[in-house]
């Protein structure tokens, strides 16, 4: 064991390197993330901010380091972490349910040939209404809107009743409504004491939504608490000289300001 | 040649075709089902490599048994050769995928056609070996149902009967597998495991199929039935069970018609059977069939005209009187004209539409008068819509994952006490409401 990485860190990262085809996408990472923390990684398009969550659950080869789950390798870990990747990653033509896909979080525990049965189906059930869209169980996947579907993701994930949440930007192109059901359900799974690691891309809801900020680009420029780490500074070396978005910066900065002081 | 003949063959009456029928028939059930993952997994050009590359080892495993001194055309040793060389070219493909960066049709087009033609130059060479004749090893080609044997179709129905148990033992697991890879790999699924066993499975129909339906055809004996099963269904169960079904009637019909006609090839007569499956449940297919869409469509468009006509002719009534409760008076047709914009035709239409329903009169003055029935019915629909504008302007943050226009139950979709509110936000607890905007 690695002196900075003690095994109490629900996530530690060790000098973690990525590349694809020779071009790096990730660059000697280094990270500790807190228990008990609503983490938010943050950083420009092509930082690697799904390349790193997908990294540290086996998804893409590591060229080099490794990634503990409290101390040990994700394969000894699996039944601590529940996985929430982008929508668009699956075909959501595809002839399931709501309810088949949330079931599929139960799987693991069921074990290879069993069935499916009722008590799945009714924690399925749970999970949905859950995320209010329990009327709509029956529904072919295809039929939901955008928000729903990301609802549907949601719910597979919590039917696992995991303890460190990984979520690939569950607020990109959801409806308002959804973005705050989502953000309310992520602090009161924080306030039961889980861990929520999420892929963000606004700045603007940064300080707003996370208490743990980690700042991303190819290498991790800062890693801390929110209130210190989401600085001007910081965020200037994180997204260089990408001027478009400092009238952003600008905002999100103000916003900090605000909700510091209530 | 008639239809009785047909129609017993059909029936299973002979005693010489009823197991080759039998057989064809489970080979389309298995082929249905076993496709369905393949064409959810997004691999059917990879089963279309898989069966090309089974033809050199036909040839290959002829000329070893020939020159061993077996008889060359024993089907189980053609067919393990078919499995060798069919699983290389698969093992190929996946080689040359994931080693350069060719796309996945380049690496499939190369490979299933370098195999195809090496196959082809291998059975012409087997012809040349002194002393056997290899003819009939094209049969494996095109298909040939005639050359099949009673053991033969031992060997068939055997491997089908432990495909479709392994397929069903492990329905979940390949669903995780083509829903959702990623998912499947974090949950600790071991995803090329499930990859293989899904390409054995394939290959094992795929083999087996040869004699029967020929290496061309058999990828849309693999295809054709689950993609005409989708039309009909949104579930994963019932496009199974309709997709095995399908494949054994094409496989039903193919094989009895083929044994009648001879030199017609049953793979051919499966493949267009199959086909007029799929084209009809195109057109018709409950679930995604292009027909029940356009009716769908035709529906919707019905209603909305109706809901656009009495909540016009409400709405006239409403702003010319002060009666309360509104009173239902007669109103000219040039006024309902003026009201909102119709489409040419459109308002004869609608009026003709809602007489037949009983919502509309015509007065002998030539006036149009809402029916009692029609009247509540306006009310109704302009009361609902004006809570959906309200609601729409009230809560747009929330609006757009919850709004249904079209919804006649508001109360169902907002509950009651969204819908007491803003009925209280317009002070008025009465049915009717003024409309939030000036009309």
């Amino acid at each position: 064991m690695r002196p900075e990485h003690p095994p109490e860190f629900p996530l530690a990262v060790h000098d973690l390197t990525v590349a694809y085809h020779r071009k790096p996408v990730l660059w000697d990472v280094e990270l500790n993330i807190p228990e008990g923390t609503l983490a938010g990684i943050v950083g420009p398009n092509g930082a690697g901010k799904s390349t790193l969550l997908k990294a540290c659950l086996d998804l893409i080869p590591k060229t080099s380091g490794e990634a503990l789950i409290y101390g040990k390798p994700y394969a000894e870990q699996r039944d601590l972490i529940a996985y929430v990747p982008q929508r668009e990653s699956v075909d959501w033509d595809f002839p399931v349910s709501a309810l088949d896909v949330v079931t599929m979080g139960t799987y693991r525990k069921l074990g290879w040939f069993k069935r499916i049965g009722p008590t799945q189906k009714k924690q399925a059930l749970e999970a949905l209404e859950q995320v209010g869209i329990g009327h709509f169980a029956n529904r072919q996947i295809s039929q939901l809107s955008g928000g729903q579907q990301q609802r549907v993701f949601l719910a597979r994930a919590l039917v696992q009743d995991a303890q460190i949440y990984f979520m690939d930007e569950p607020f990109a192109a959801v409806d308002a409504a959804t973005e705050q059901a989502i953000i309310e359900l992520l602090q009161s799974l924080n306030a039961r004491g889980k861990t929520v690691l999420c892929v963000h891309h606004d700045l603007a809801t940064v300080s707003r939504y996370f208490d743990h900020l980690v700042l991303l680009n190819m290498r991790v420029v800062a890693s801390g608490p929110t209130a210190e780490t989401f600085t001007r500074e910081n965020l200037q070396k994180t997204y260089g000289g990408k001027l478009n978005l400092l009238d952003d910066v600008a905002q999100a900065l103000k916003n900090v300001g605000r909700h510091e002081s209530p | 040649m008639t239809w009785e003949l047909l129609r017993d063959t059909l029936l299973l009456e002979y005693h010489n075709t009823r197991l080759v029928v039998l057989g064809v028939a489970a080979l389309g059930a298995t082929a249905g089902l076993v496709g369905s993952f393949l064409l959810l997994r997004k691999q059917s050009l990879l089963g279309d490599a898989l069966s090309h590359a089974t033809l050199p080892g036909i040839g290959i495993a002829f000329a070893i048994m020939t020159a061993l001194g077996f008889s060359g055309k024993s089907l189980p040793g053609l067919l393990l050769g078919a499995t060798i060389t069919g699983l290389l070219g698969v093992l190929l493909v996946l080689a040359i995928r994931s080693t350069t960066r060719l796309k996945d049709d380049a690496a499939m087009g190369i490979v299933l056609s370098v195999f195809f033609g090496l196959g082809v130059a291998i059975l012409k060479m087997t012809e040349k070996i002194p002393g056997v004749s290899a003819a009939g090893l094209e049969g494996f080609i095109y298909g040939k149902t005639a050359s099949m044997v009673w053991s033969d179709l031992f060997l068939i129905i055997g491997v089908l009967a432990v495909t479709t148990t392994i397929t069903i033992c492990l329905l979940k697991e390949l669903t995780l597998l083509c829903f959702d890879a990623n998912f499947a790999s974090t949950q600790g699924w071991p995803v090329l495991v499930l990859d293989i066993i899904l390409m054995a499975l394939v290959t094992a129909v795929t083999v087996v199929g040869l004699q029967a339906v020929g290496l061309i055809l058999i990828i849309a004996f693999l295809i054709t039935p689950p993609t005409a099963a989708r039309f009909w269904t949104n579930r994963l169960g019932s496009m199974l069970f309709l997709s095995a079904i399908i494949g054994a009637i094409s496989g039903w019909l193919g094989a009895s018609i083929s044994a009648l006609y001879s030199n017609l090839p049953a793979g051919a007569i499966i493949v267009i059977t199959a086909a007029v499956i799929f084209l009809v449940s195109m057109i018709f297919g409950t679930a995604r069939g292009v027909l029940p869409r356009y009716l769908r469509h035709l529906k919707l468009q019905k209603k909305v005209g109706r809901q656009h006509l009495l909540r016009a002719t409400y709405e006239i009534l409403e702003n010319s009187q002060d009666n309360t409760p509104l009173k239902n008076l007669p109103i000219a047709m040039g006024l309902l004209r003026k009201h909102r914009y119709w489409a040419k035709g459109e308002l004869s239409k609608l009026i003709r539409q809602a007489r037949a329903e009983d919502h509309i009169e015509r007065q002998p003055s030539g006036e149009l008068r809402l029916s009692e029935s029609g009247f509540g019915e306006a009310s109704r629909i302009t009361r609902n819509h004006r809570l959906w504008e309200l609601y729409l302007i009230r809560h747009a943050d929330i609006a757009p994952s919850h709004v249904d226009r079209d919804a006649d139950m508001v109360e169902h979709l907002l509950g009651a006490e969204i819908v007491h509110q803003l009925e209280a936000e317009l002070e008025l607890s009465k049915p009717t409401i003024e409309s939030p905007h000036a009309i």
